[in-house]
């Protein structure tokens, strides 16, 4: 049995490799001197000494940095405290709230996206960072609401008693037994809302100015008009990165894996 | 609970004061929904029932004449071929993804944890810059072409970029991994000695597959069809990016209707009735599995 490799085998790793085929393709390229994707023309660094002095390309970088760590900060803060009190308040409308908060990942995203540029058009605040804002906190909020509150759901409900039996606050038991217990599903939610809004496309479309780019938009732009190889040599350092993050976080023993710790917070 | 009739109950004096505590911490969560969750969907809704101005803007008239629009043969079309291409991506998202979680979950720990890094790896990419790359693949005298040429399996190039198949690759590959992490997390949890009992007791595999491991993996399987199938509803740049204009998805149209036509009631009007596809769709789900919460991501 153990000497021939079994089909199953096979098949993941052949679909691992197609998924991973257009991120290889994408990092040859970024080394190829010529402008055009379909000739190779020689290798070269130049795509990524011109990426460095491309300043629409890096705002649109810094953007989108600023915007994912803001909007999966601003949900941390809203998420965590609403699966807390939502598990513990007794309230009428609990079931109401929860579905509701929940809706923006359960709608196609485009639904929420014009449903938010036609809110904030009545309202008349200007398109930029801050609408991107506000609608990338609205569906990063659910990523980390689910994970919290279902680490809630399984958690020990002996603790914070036997802490209040012992005398300890409210507040005390909130910061020393049941913050300890949902940052980890704080921190995967944080890195899933953080994934989901640096890839964001549709919703980002509808919601940002003229003058605010973000990443996908701007990969977007050129998509339709042509690509710069600088988008890929930008692609190949980034996925670079999130390897060595991953690899890192891997080592130290932590878990990368956020939808296993979803799964297991589910059970 | 025990009542208790002391004059001054302590226990729910203070069960009463946490209570407020607690509303206190859903309140930014309450707050920040109503305003940017069900307000701006409510106003889609009114919106879809009142009247276009005839420059700019919206005039306030009650109509029905949005949803009407939407009944016309071209609209109607559209989300037939939208449902169609959510149905083929969804099943052939099915056909690969379901295999794939069923094997992962068969390994062991280690590489259990290397292939959700693997899975997971891609999704730190843009997802356009992916797409990207099956555009380079995909294109005339591309990748594909030059390796399918090369080989003497063809020998013009096969125009992929720009067509209906290109969308459905895209659209798996942009889906699969939900379904994977959905039929895994399923699949994890399955008891194998189920399945060797089936076995010991005369099952061949196939049948010990369908009435064991199938049945017990469906809520997986069930919440990764919701998990591709909405969002391919609404993944109309795909369909931009990788079928120029041989494939028009409502989310097209709507996209259309609001930034270029301007003509916000029936742009809210296609929302609407796409929200009410898709509401039954997440209600057809949990009617069949009595699942609440979807399983895997999210």
């Amino acid at each position: 049995m153990k000497r021939r490799i079994k089909p199953s085998r096979i098949y993941m790793g052949l679909l691992v490799l197609l998924i991973y085929l257009p991120i290889l393709v994408v990092i040859v390229y970024s080394f190829n001197e010529s402008r055009i994707n379909s000739i190779w023309a020689g290798f070269t660094f130049q795509w990524y000494a011109e990426l460095f002095k491309d300043k629409s390309i890096l705002e649109a970088l810094r953007n989108t940095l600023i915007l994912a760590t803001l909007s999966s900060l601003a949900a941390a803060v809203i998420g965590t405290l609403g699966a807390i009190g939502i598990s513990k308040a007794r309230l009428y409308s609990k079931g109401i709230v929860e579905y509701v908060s929940t809706l923006p990942i359960m709608i196609p995203e485009i639904i929420l996206g014009i449903a938010l540029l036609l809110l904030f058009s009545l309202l008349r605040l200007p398109f930029g960072m801050v609408t991107l804002l506000i609608a990338h906190t609205s569906f990063c909020i659910p990523y980390i609401y689910i994970l919290v509150k279902a680490r809630l759901v399984g958690m020990d409900r002996s603790l914070p008693e036997a802490a209040r039996d012992l005398g300890a606050s409210q507040l005390r038991v909130l910061l020393d037994i049941t913050f300890p217990l949902v940052s980890p599903a704080i921190v995967s939610g944080m890195l899933l809302a953080f994934a989901m809004s640096i890839d964001d496309v549709i919703i980002s479309i509808f919601v940002t100015g003229v003058n605010t780019n973000t990443l996908p938009i701007k990969i977007y732009t050129q998509l339709k008009t042509g690509v710069t190889p600088k988008i890929n040599a930008l692609c190949t350092l980034m996925f670079v990165a999130a390897t060595l993050i991953s690899l890192l976080s891997f080592h130290i023993g932590k878990k990368p894996d956020k939808i296993k710790k979803i799964k297991e917070d589910e059970t | 609970m025990k009542k208790s009739r002391s004059p001054v109950p302590r226990a729910r004096l203070n069960e009463r004061r946490s209570n407020r505590y607690y509303v206190l911490c859903v309140l930014p969560l309450y707050i920040f929904t109503v305003l940017f969750v069900a307000g701006p969907l409510l106003y889609v809704l009114v919106l879809s029932f009142l009247k276009r101005a005839d420059v700019w803007g919206v005039l306030n008239q009650f109509t029905l004449q949005n949803y009407a629009d939407i009944a016309q043969p071209v609209y109607l079309k559209t989300f037939l071929s939208s449902l169609k291409l959510a149905l083929v991506t969804t099943l052939l998202t099915v056909l690969i993804g379901y295999p794939f979680g069923y094997f992962m979950a068969r390994l062991s720990a280690k590489w259990k944890k290397i292939m959700t890094l693997l899975l997971m790896l891609p999704f730190w990419v843009s997802s356009l810059i992916r797409l990207y790359g099956w555009i380079i693949i995909f294109r005339a005298n591309g990748i594909l072409d030059k390796i399918l040429m090369g080989l003497g399996i063809t020998d013009a190039p096969l125009k992929l970029l720009y067509s209906y198949p290109a969308v459905v690759v895209g659209m798996i590959y942009a889906l699969v991994p939900f379904m994977i992490f959905s039929v895994y997390s399923s699949a994890e949890k399955l008891d194998w000695s189920l399945v060797e009992a089936a076995r010991d007791l005369g099952a061949g595999p196939f049948t010990a597959f369908r009435t064991i491991s199938l049945k017990l993996t469906m809520p997986g399987l069930l919440s990764g069809v919701i998990l591709t199938f909405i969002p391919s509803m609404g993944l109309f740049f795909i369909a931009d990016i990788l079928g120029g204009n041989t494939v028009v998805l409502v989310g097209n149209v709507i996209q259309e209707q609001l930034m270029k036509a301007h003509n916000w009631p029936f742009a809210a009007a296609l929302s609407v009735v796409l929200m009410i596809l898709t509401s039954l769709m997440i209600y057809l789900y949990r009617k069949i599995t009595k699942v609440k919460d979807l399983e895997g991501l999210v």
